[in-house]
């Protein structure tokens, strides 16, 4: 229903003095409704930069993204973003910040209250319904910002690392919950991330992206059975292959 | 109740201290030194000073009217320069328009306005008003542009992920609550300047009450004890104006930053 076609995808930028930098150069992937794609690569291939194109923030030199058939231009509710850095208004509580889409949405105030409710309790923070950002744990943060993220039913959902600056615990229980939401809500999710256990606990399929100018090297499908289990001998074979993969990107 | 006593020498102790010493001080000085009721009226001339203008109700009037003045023109400023500093801080055009026209008139000192604002209002609370506006429009512009100006992309784009498009709800939703902290701050310092501009802007006459208006006519009448009487109760009011409108604040608008305020 919903799918995704990246089609010759091309961005540049220009700095002060008019020299350009190839940010993605030539992108095309095509993403199927309720897929799990994890992009992984060297820092500055251009990953938040695709994801930023798709959720409308940037537009492509070149190229076009399909959503369904349409055209993406401008940023929408029907593609939500967890970014890279803490997102959260400060100053709205955890609550208001997950209602705030649905309000933008033009829900009326209660109802989005409820709907807000909904998601919180869906990552587990119930009881921090009334308190501030700052008042959170980087983990719960996130947390929040993935509920804030869902509110809106997004087709989508763009992650741009979003556990990058937990720690590994934290990380393995989000990864979890994670897929669980993916689970129960059938959305289809774009992940960014640095680390390879992450993309293969996660992953339906594994974009592997070359840096400058950012490329496409590789595409792997992870056929492992889910649950996954992060130590099964599959896993640790997939792992070291792609690991191999992106040492010869770095070895360039 | 004797803790309580003692948990609060123990905390205020040593300011009560040092205002009780500085009032010892200057009584002594200026009965024992000075002599000279012109040069330096005594703390307990002070005192009897304000208890007649207290009974005679002087004071309740010239603090009225004195706050009648400064409202005026702080409601102006913030009415007129904040939605100036968002217009200036978010749209570049209206920024390019607008500074050239600001960075000629600010460097002006309020006072330097007084002709004109007797010329244009006469000799009018409006008139004393104008000043007080004219002191305190431009912290208030210039604090508003910049907390726009540092709004952070990051909230703006996650809210227009969110669907929160349009340049009026990314101005009220994100870039105006997040701006607050600045454009309070601007408010305050506008409250401090509007004040001082005050005692200058009713110096010129405009009315025959007034804090700063009293402090002129009582010094004619060499009477230094009521002039320093009315020096104090605008160094007091101005004060507990700056401590409310600070509490407000901390407790209202800005309960979600962490650290304090300003
Ligand atoms: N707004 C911008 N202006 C100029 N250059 C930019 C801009 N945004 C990104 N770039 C450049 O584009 C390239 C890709 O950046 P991008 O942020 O997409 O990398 P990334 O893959 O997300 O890196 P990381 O893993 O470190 O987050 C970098 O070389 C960066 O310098
Ligand atoms: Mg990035």
């Amino acid at each position: 229903m919903s799918r995704l076609t990246v089609t010759n995808v091309s961005r540049t930028f220009k700095n002060e003095n008019g020299a350009p930098t190839s940010a993605l150069d030539n992108i095309n992937l095509e993403i199927k409704d309720k897929e799990f794609v994890c992009f992984i690569g060297p820092s500055g291939c251009g990953k938040t930069t695709l994801l930023r194109i798709i959720a409308g923030l940037d537009t492509p030199t070149s190229g076009d993204i399909l959503l369904d058939g349409t055209k993406i231009t401008v940023p929408d509710a029907k593609r939500g973003m967890v970014f890279q850095e803490y997102s959260l208004f400060p100053w709205r509580t955890v609550i208001e910040n997950i209602a705030f889409g649905p309000k933008m949405q033009g829900t009326k105030k209660e109802k989005s209250l409820k709907i807000a409710e909904k998601y919180l309790e869906l990552v587990g923070l119930g009881q921090f319904k009334n308190s501030y950002p700052y008042e959170l744990s980087g983990g719960m943060r996130q947390r929040v910002a993935i509920a804030r993220a869902l509110a809106t039913q997004p087709q989508v959902l763009l992650m741009d690392e979003p556990f990058g600056a937990l720690d590994a615990q934290t990380r393995n229980t989000l990864q979890h919950e994670l897929l669980e939401i993916w689970e129960k809500k059938n959305v289809t999710i774009l992940f960014v991330t640095h680390s390879m256990d992450e993309a293969v606990f996660l992953a339906d399929r594994i974009v592997v992206m070359s840096a400058r100018p950012g490329k496409i090297k590789d595409i792997i499908d992870v056929n492992l059975p889910r649950p996954r289990d992060r130590t099964a001998p599959e896993s640790n074979t997939l792992r070291n292959n792609v690991l191999k993969l992106l040492a010869r990107e770095r070895e360039k | 109740m004797y803790n309580r006593i003692k948990d609060a020498v123990r905390k205020k102790g040593l300011e009560a201290l040092s205002l009780l010493a500085i009032v010892v001080l200057w009584q002594l000085v200026a009965d024992l030194i000075i002599k000279n009721k012109l040069f330096l009226p005594s703390f307990v001339d002070v005192v009897l000073s304000f208890s007649k203008v207290v009974k005679s109700g002087a004071i309740f009037t010239d603090i009225s009217v004195s706050l009648l003045h400064f409202g005026i023109g702080l409601f102006l400023a913030f009415i007129i320069g904040i939605p100036i500093g968002i217009a200036m801080g978010w749209f570049k055009t209206v920024n390019r328009i607008f500074d050239p026209i600001i960075e000629i008139i600010r460097p002006i000192p309020p006072l330097a306005w007084i002709p004109f604002a007797i010329v244009w209002f006469g000799l009018t609370h409006q008139s004393a008003g104008f000043v007080v506006f004219v002191g305190a429009v431009f912290p208030v512009i210039i604090n508003t542009y910049a907390g726009f100006k540092s709004v952070s992309i990051i909230y703006v784009e996650a809210a227009k992920v969110l669907g929160c498009t349009s340049d009026r709800a990314l101005i009220r939703y994100v870039a105006l609550p997040s701006a607050l902290p600045s454009i309070a701050a601007g408010m305050r310092i506008a409250m401090g300047v509007g004040w001082m501009c005050l005692v200058a802007a009713e110096m010129f006459g405009v009315s025959t009450n007034g804090l700063g208006y009293k402090i002129w006519w009582h010094y004619y009448l060499h009477q230094m004890d009521f002039v320093l009487v009315y020096m104090l109760l605008l160094g007091f009011i101005g004060f507990l104006i700056d401590r409310a409108f600070r509490h407000y604040l901390d407790d209202r608008l800005l309960k979600w930053r962490t650290g304090v305020v300003m």
